[in-house]
């Protein structure tokens, strides 16, 4: 059995491409691979048209990655760290570049501080900060919102959106979180026993499936009757108080809104959950 | 090559457990050294009672020289396990704090990091040694004054002054080969481990078991001695005789030498396809 087998994934520049599977399915290993940490039993594995062991400078020189968590020297400052790893990739390295990479993350005030002293959100940020420091076109983040609190996540996902939006950065987002893919990428790929799934754009993939819709209205026994009026091809689920639980595709929201309005229902508000677990659930249970 | 292999000094000099060994050198030759200027007639009486009442004994005996050539003797064996804190960790204290990763994900060859490695781990070597030499030399001739080098082996050699500096040059030259043995082998167990107590323990624990493998009289082991390394941890001493035993002094720089190209050349063997998986 291969961790990894046949694996062809297509990313575009300028993509956020969100790269999704369940604990096992391959994805650190997909990473470790790209990354030279560990190797192929057989066959070989391209990067930006090249074979990655072969043109490996040529390669790396245009990626940066965190892998798993970012670890560093406990015992130097952040900004050292950063000077140690741009100059070991053979970057001239100057204080005004790593201070503006530091600024970027939001570091630039403890640049002076060790790195022991710094959170796991910190560590995460100053991961970003070492991936971005040699100027790369390709960052690849392994499951960079692990272990942080919601602010911490949502940090870092402002950060990488930031990172493709206005530094024109290629992401190559690994996550077990769907909702974070679903919020941040452009194109994604779901992989299950290394192998793919699904791959394509995000919105298409999605709006091509049901979503789990919770509409809250003044009288949803009448919402219920009225859904059941409408043309739409999905099902209602259930009723908990004023909350009308019904799985639909996201072109049938606007009609049932529409249709509840114009028959003096108050609409409070409709919450399209979209269950990307689900999604993914159900297509992964079709391969196995 | 150049800015790498000062990336690897500058993080080996950032760790405390570099200076345990230079601390722990110059606390044992200053309290040798006290301990001799005190004392020291007394020793020097011990070392030469066979030998007074054969010759008559003068001038400045207890000198720098003496100081740390008998410095050198004590020392020479417990030196390595100093240097293993050091070249012990190398690779494997990447492994524990995770920063393999971020090295090996950086567009330079394993080869080339290892390269970095090496060099660093003999200049540090080469350090520790130097350090040795210069401290107990140093403060041997502040504390002793200058003055002729005696030598007791089977026979007793006295050296003229100006017949001793080159011998303990070439002395520091022999110890430091056999200390880059010991550093070689820590550094392919470190290779091997993702934990840095593993390789340390290691290069001792082989370090003793072959020390006491030479000194067991049995046929079989004592055939295999002179392909051991530590037959040669104290080759520095070969150069304190007269003449000097330079086929000996040659056996044990190319055995040594052989050691050391096993051990790295094994270690860039076995690390250019090993799996980073800390």
């Amino acid at each position: 059995m291969h961790a990894v087998a046949g694996l062809d994934l297509n990313v575009y520049e300028g993509d956020v491409f969100g790269f999704l599977g369940p604990n096992g399915a391959g994805k650190s290993t997909t990473i470790r691979m790209l990354m030279t940490l560990i190797f192929p039993t057989a066959g070989e594995i391209k990067l930006f048209g090249k074979d990655i062991y072969k043109e490996r400078k040529y390669i790396l020189s245009r990626v940066g990655a965190i892998v798993e968590k970012p670890d560093f020297y406990g015992y130097l400052s952040a900004y050292k760290n950063l000077e140690i790893l741009a100059r070991t990739s053979g970057y001239p390295v100057t204080k005004k570049r790593i201070m503006e990479i530091l600024e970027m993350v939001g570091l630039d005030k403890r640049y002076k501080s060790k790195v022991k002293t710094f959170s796991h959100g910190m560590k995460q940020r100053l991961g970003i900060a070492q991936a971005l420091i040699h100027d790369p076109q390709l960052i690849i983040l392994d499951e960079p919102t692990t272990g942080l609190d919601p602010q911490g996540m949502k940090e870092i996902r402002e950060l990488v959106i930031s990172l493709s939006k206005d530094h024109k950065k290629t992401i190559f987002l690994s996550s077990h979180i769907l909702y974070e893919v679903e919020m941040i990428a452009n194109r994604m790929v779901i992989i299950n026993k290394g192998q793919t799934v699904i791959e394509g754009s995000v919105n298409e993939l999605l709006d091509a499936t049901e979503a789990r819709v919770n509409i809250e209205v003044d009288d949803p026994q009448k919402a219920v009757q009225l859904i059941g009026e409408t043309n739409f091809n999905g099902k209602i689920d259930s009723v908990t108080g004023n909350t009308v639980i019904l799985f639909a595709h996201k072109s049938d929201i606007a009609p049932i809104n529409k249709k509840l309005v114009e028959n003096g229902l108050a609409v409070s508000s409709i919450v399209p959950t979209r269950s990307l677990e689900e999604y993914f659930l159900n297509l992964t249970e079709k391969v196995e | 090559m150049t800015g790498l292999v000062g990336i690897e000094l500058y993080k080996i000099f950032r760790k405390w457990r570099t200076y345990i060994g230079f601390i722990t050198i110059a606390v044992i030759v200053l309290v040798i050294e006290i301990s001799m200027l005190i004392e020291g007639e007394n020793y020097l009486r011990f070392l030469t009672r066979n030998l007074s009442s054969i010759f008559v004994f003068e001038g400045n005996f207890l000198n720098g020289y003496v100081m740390s050539y008998l410095v050198m003797g004590a020392l020479a064996i417990h030196i390595p396990f100093l240097i293993t804190l050091v070249s012990g960790d190398l690779l494997a204290g990447e492994a524990t704090a995770g920063t393999y990763r971020m090295l090996i994900t950086r567009p330079i060859t394993r080869m080339q990091l290892l390269t970095a490695k090496v060099i660093a781990a003999t200049i540090y070597t080469n350090l520790m040694v130097a350090f040795l030499g210069f401290i107990s030399l140093g403060l041997g001739v502040v504390l002793f004054g200058t003055g002729e080098l005696i030598v007791i082996k089977d026979v007793l050699f006295i050296f003229s002054q100006d017949d001793i500096l080159w011998r303990f040059f070439i002395a520091y030259g022999i110890a430091s080969l056999s200390m880059m043995v010991v550093t070689s082998m820590a550094f392919f167990f470190s290779s091997l481990v993702e934990n840095a107590i593993g390789p340390i323990v290691s290069t001792m624990a082989v370090i003793i078991v072959f020390y006491i493998l030479s000194n067991i009289n049995v046929e079989l082991l004592q055939s295999l001695k002179p392909y051991m390394f530590t037959t040669y941890m104290q080759s520095w001493n070969i150069v304190f005789t007269d003449p000097v035993e330079m086929s000996e002094l040659w056996n044990a720089v190319l055995v040594q030498s052989i050691h050391i190209v096993f051990f790295l050349g094994l270690t860039f063997y076995l690390f250019r396809k090993k799996d980073i998986t800390s």
